[in-house]
């Protein structure tokens, strides 16, 4: 085929370089290298200097990565219970009742962020339930913005698990209750692990809708990063950003482990 | 504890796969369910397991009626045809599953799982992964697992298709040795496998488009089929249309006094098949005899296959590999017996 060709396959290599390495690595090089510099006039940075990442360890920065962390973990583990759950009862729906809670996953990301904020602040801005200016309401918006997430890549998972080990489980007498968690939620871990990964990190990146929601004293990262921006400290900015994103590649690639080793089991 | 089914009925969107199935397994008694794909054999055990909600009819296991209980409360052991191992659990902690759902006490479990391992001649591997076995080790340990619970009932779902075919000889031995070492227990053995239902079960039930064609043991299924489908999916058989006329059967320009037992449904001047078994023609001119050209050869290591083609009939001779084996092409003379026809009702054909 074409791509057993040895010239053929050389340039769509070098046509892949060239389109994805600019698109998705170079930006991100140039946040890597705008936080280590003090000024940006010419084509290149200038003046190395590493105060920035002093800044960040500072106070309030510091707090702003525990707030996201904090953040992103319990809205992943909230999303992964309640995603996982869901999918595991749609599947014993049947057709029509999957096509429903299907379409009910799909609601919170079909809609616009900013608009699932503003219906969180709406909703619990007046009693009886009052939640505004409390971190409870920034937990709330990032679980469920993610949740959909969770509830997808669960359920495409539980689509292509063999229902025979469960079978076989029932047919030794265990009961419904033990056979999930003994036999399929550890069959399904792999992709468990993937899910959390991607919650994490879209909890970590949120910002349109925490813009709208969160209190005073729980500022998430991203919120930083944008007043920081704002007021013109690019540098800085950037500094915060660096590191927002080494956190979420190190927590996924911690998940990425737990699912390699379920997966050579 | 043996195992009823009563007019037992399943379908899928419209599709009857299971039609109105009665079949009776004594307690002890090794059934085969054989046919070919579709037939509903598949079908008529997940019921009896109860992964499958008959539309009508009720499945009994031991005198009770189990067809409202869902798989877990029936008490019965299954493998499966992927073995279906937990990949995340060692041997031992496979083959304890079920003995842990059903509340053994953990020092029990122990010496359990090893005469259960002991059974299959896998004791060795107990501390192993899935992943580390051959297919034909992890199916031992999905037989010790599911004989682990001392279940009355085994289900056995094609647990011979995915090995190659020298494992599948080695374990029809071991499945046949187990029934003999497991005297109570009931066998319930899906297969599409002619020789693995014929060597192992005490009675084969044959399946064939959703419907029981035929039910008894596998010899009277081989020597005296009432069926044309039993006849030519048993075994291999030379099917020839004929004619019963006044005691005798005529077919293909013979005239040969009809078989002492013919079956029922069959009356003097029907249209019947006549079933000779390749292995019981002969080359060379015998007490019945016909000619004919030799059309196709095959040498298969103790026997030799000639197919010769008679008045437009094929006739396929199954005789010794030392035999002299005529040339493609030349006339042939191909004999036979009496004894050696079966007549079957003219019917569909597999």
């Amino acid at each position: 085929m074409l791509v057993h060709d040895r010239l053929t396959r050389r340039s769509i290599q070098t046509v892949f370089l060239l389109v994805f390495l600019p698109l998705f690595a170079l930006p991100l090089a140039v946040i890597l290298a705008a936080s280590l510099s003090t000024n940006w006039s010419g084509a290149l940075p200038s003046g190395f200097t590493l105060e920035h990442y002093a800044a960040v360890l500072n106070g309030p920065t510091l707090d702003a990565l525990r707030v996201s962390v904090v953040t992103a973990v319990i809205a992943s583990v909230c999303a992964l219970v309640a995603g996982t759950w869901a999918a595991l009862s749609a599947h014993s729906l049947g057709p029509r009742g999957r096509r429903v809670m299907d379409a009910l996953f799909m609601l919170p990301v079909a809609v616009p962020t900013v608009v699932v904020g503003l219906a969180l602040l709406v909703a619990f801005s007046s009693p009886p339930v009052l939640l505004n200016g409390t971190q409870m309401i920034v937990f709330i918006a990032h679980t469920v913005l993610v949740t959909a997430f969770a509830y997808q890549s669960v359920s495409a998972a539980l689509d292509r698990l063999d229902p025979v080990h469960a079978q076989v489980a029932a047919s030794l007498g265990a009961r419904p209750a033990r056979t999930l968690f003994l036999v399929r939620l550890p069959l399904l871990l792999p992709s468990l692990s993937g899910a959390a990964g991607l919650c994490f990190a879209l909890s970590m990146g949120e910002l349109s809708a925490t813009m709208m929601l969160y209190p005073p004293d729980w500022t998430p990262l991203p919120v930083r990063i944008f007043t920081a921006t704002d007021r013109g400290a690019l540098f800085t900015g950037s500094a915060f950003a660096v590191v927002l994103m080494a956190t979420t590649l190190l927590v996924m690639f911690a998940l990425s482990l737990v699912r390699t080793r379920a997966g050579h089991r | 504890m043996g195992i009823r089914l009563d007019g037992v009925s399943v379908s899928y969107g419209g599709t009857t796969v299971l039609d109105s199935l009665d079949l009776t397994v004594e307690p002890g008694e090794f059934t085969a369910l054989l046919g070919p794909s579709g037939s509903g054999k598949t079908t008529a055990l997940r019921s009896v397991a109860g992964f499958v909600r008959p539309d009508s009819g009720r499945v009994f296991l031991g005198g009770r009626d189990v067809t409202d209980l869902p798989p877990y409360s029936r008490g019965i052991g299954m493998v499966v045809q992927s073995y279906a191992l937990f990949p995340h659990m060692r041997v031992d902690q496979n083959v304890a599953f079920g003995l842990r759902a059903q509340g053994v006490p953990r020092r029990e479990v122990r010496t359990r799982v090893g005469e259960a391992l002991e059974l299959t001649g896998m004791a060795e591997y107990a501390r192993r992964h899935p992943r580390e076995l051959s297919g034909g080790q992890q199916q031992r340990v999905a037989i010790s697992r599911a004989l682990a619970v001392r279940p009355q009932v085994l289900l056995l779902d094609e647990p011979l298709s995915a090995l190659d075919a020298r494992l599948r000889s080695e374990m029809t031995t071991e499945l046949a040795r187990l029934h003999r070492d497991l005297p109570d227990l009931t066998v319930l053995h899906v297969t599409h496998d002619q020789g693995e239902a014929l060597t192992l079960a005490d009675r084969v039930a044959l399946l064939e488009r959703a419907r029981l064609r035929e039910y008894d043991t596998p010899r009277n299924l081989y020597d005296r089929p009432r069926t044309a489908f039993a006849a030519g999916f048993v075994g291999s058989a030379n099917l020839l249309p004929g004619r019963l006329d006044r005691g005798s059967v005529r077919f293909c320009g013979l005239d040969v006094d009809a078989p002492d037992a013919l079956p029922s449904g069959v009356a003097d001047g029907d249209d019947l098949r006549v079933c000779l078994r390749p292995h019981r023609l002969t080359l060379g001119p015998s007490e019945h005899t016909v000619r004919g050209r030799v059309t196709d050869l095959s040498w298969r290591g103790s026997t030799h296959r000639v197919t010769a083609d008679v008045d437009g009939h094929s006739f396929t001779a199954e005789v010794p590999g030392t035999a002299e084996i005529p040339d493609l092409g030349t006339t042939v003379e191909l004999g036979f017996t009496r004894r050696d026809l079966v007549v079957v009702p003219a019917g569909e054909e597999p």
